[in-house]
Formats: C-alpha cells, structure tokens, sequence
C-alpha cells in the first residue's frame, strides 16, 4: 500500500534537525571517540574525515578500525568492506520499512535522501508517521542534522587523540568494546537472543582459536542470524 | 602518525570508497527490492539477530585476548548500561575502572 499525501517542507526539515537535539551529546562523544580510535591506529587527519562523512556509519566504522592495520593490504582491506556490509545489513530492513511511506515520492528524491539513513533517524521517522505525519522532512531534516553533527565531532576527538602516546594508561582501548557491551545490553529480549547469541559466540570462539584474525566476527554473525531465522519464540 | 594530516594512502581511500559504496548499497538497498521480494518471517527474523551476533562475535576474541581488565570493564560497561541506559556512561565508566586498575598495577 502506497501513501498518497506525502509531503515535504522546510517546516518538516526544522522540526525534524530540533528533535534530534537531545541526542547531540551522545552523537559527538561517540563521533569525537572515532576521531580519537582513527588516530591511535594511524589514520590521516584527512582520511579520519572522509571515512566520517562519506561511510557514516558508526559502529561499521569502529569495527573497520579494529581490523585495519599500517600498512594496508589487500586482505584487511577487503575483509574492512565484508565486515561493514555484514555490520550495515540491518540497513536493508530499515530502508525496506521505509518503502510504504516514501514510495510515492519521486526516485530522485527518495533515492539521495537514503544516504542520510540512519537507525536514528528511521525510528523518530517511523514514530511521527505512526502519529499521523506526512511530510517526510522529518525524515530528511534529522538525517541532515545528524550527518552534520557527527562529521564534525570527529575533529577535536581526532586531535585529543593524537596526543595520548599509550592509549592503554586512559583505557582508550577499552573504549570500543565498552561500547559493543552496552549496545548489546537493549537487543536482548528473551531466549531467542539467548540462543542465537551463544551459537555466534561459540562458532566466533572456535573459529578464533583455529584461525585467528577477524574471520570469527564474519562466522559468528552469520551462525547467530541462522540460529534467530529458524527459532521460533 | 608517519604522514601528513591531509595526505591520504591510496590503498585506505579505496577501503574508505569500498565501505561508503556497500554502505549506501544497503542504505538503498532495501528499499529498492521492497515490493520486489516478499520479507518472509525467517528473513525478518535472521536479520533481526543479526546485529547481536555482530557485536557478540566482535567482543569474544577482544575478551579472550585481553585477560583480567578487558573483561572486568566489559562486565562494568554491560552493567552501567543495565541500570542508566546511556551508552557513552558506560563507556566512560569502563575507561575509568580499566585507568584506575592499570594505575594499580593490574594488566
């Protein structure tokens, strides 16, 4: 079913940067703490920002980091693109949630505007359409504003960075895995994630101790995302 | 840092290009094939565990190659996040006890 009143105007656009505000914080800490992973592994000023900007996509971004190494190969690079792809998956379904809604208007809107795509966005996006919204500057406005926000943090947290010689004294190399741990912690929501989430840990434990590297994080999530398709609640 | 802030290497542009392009693939993606496939249940719910598998798997090999500290910090992150619900006081938090055990003498 397609809707046939969707609009858009800059009052939308407005409304939808203003309610993003209360997660500016949050969005230039986890945006500056990139800048600051980016330079302890090495990454140029100017490559941090371009990773920020035109990937935008946090988490994908801070696993990529993890496994990129000076001086880039051929394989870290590709499995730098896999992990990404595996980390933006869930993209597919959000942008396919999208389609009733946004259907109606015209590809080359919908199509650049599918850039700014973030989880963030989606849910304040799908939550104004549940209450009766049409216009999907909201849509575009706080995807706009969020992209914004976050390019830019990426600069002092990039030169802080710079300067810490050990990252270990500040715990600095904690800080990713601290955040996985605390991004994990709201998914889980009854046995389903249970199961699921000790067969990828297995499968990701045993590929670890046979092969090494970063191939258990791909072996893993596919384990874990077979075990939640065919488990029924 | 070996290079200058606004240089960039050739092989970590192609990388930066190669995850903005499956990034923006799956940004579209999605919505592009709705209303070509049918989403049947399986495929909703393989997606749905997909990112708790991610992390889940991401985290494992870090624990076990980090011993005492990481893993305590990990547990510290998990349970700040538990009870306040803010991603970045968690991780603040684990920063902290990771400093603090360090400071202590503890790896």
């Amino acid at each position: 079913m397609l809707e046939k009143n969707v609009t858009l105007s800059l009052q939308g656009c407005v409304q939808g940067a203003l309610m993003c505000i209360p997660v500016f914080p949050g969005i230039i800490v986890f945006g500056a703490v990139f800048g600051t992973v980016a330079a302890q592994k090495g990454l140029s000023f100017l490559e941090a920002l371009l990773m920020n900007t035109i990937v935008f996509a946090g988490a994908s971004q801070f696993v990529a980091m993890e496994i990129y190494s000076e001086p880039l190969d051929r394989p870290t690079l590709i499995a730098m693109v896999g992990i990404t792809a595996a980390i933006n998956m869930r993209m597919l379904l959000i942008g396919a949630s999208l389609r009733p809604w946004l259907g109606q208007v015209p590809g080359y809107k919908t199509y650049p505007a599918l850039f700014f795509l973030t989880d963030l966005n989606w849910l304040l996006t799908l939550s104004q359409y549940e209450k009766g919204t049409r216009d999907w500057g909201i849509y575009l406005g706080s995807g706009l504003i969020v992209w914004a926000v976050w390019s830019l943090s990426v600069i002092p947290g990039y030169f802080a960075g710079s300067l810490i010689s050990d990252p270990k004294t500040f715990g600095l190399d904690l800080v990713l895995p601290a955040f996985f741990a605390a991004l994990l912690v709201p998914l889980w929501k009854g046995k389903r994630q249970t199961v699921s989430w000790l067969i990828a840990g297995g499968v990701a434990w045993a590929t670890w101790v046979l092969f090494g590297g970063y191939w258990s994080i791909f072996t893993g999530a596919v384990a874990g995302a077979f075990a939640g398709a065919y488990l029924d609640d | 840092m070996t290079e200058g802030a606004f240089t960039a290497d050739t092989m970590v542009l192609f990388a930066i290009l190669g995850m903005a392009t499956v990034t923006y693939a799956l940004r579209a993606g999605g919505y592009w094939v709705m209303g070509r496939v049918t989403v049947t249940p399986k495929i909703r719910r393989g997606l749905e565990a997909l990112p708790g598998a991610i992390i889940v798997s991401t985290i494992l090999p870090i624990i076990l190659q980090g011993g005492l500290v990481v893993g305590l910090c990990i547990i510290v992150a998990a349970a700040v996040q538990l009870r306040l619900k803010k991603e970045y006081v968690a991780v603040f938090a684990a920063a902290a006890v990771a400093t603090a055990l360090r400071a202590g003498g503890f790896q």
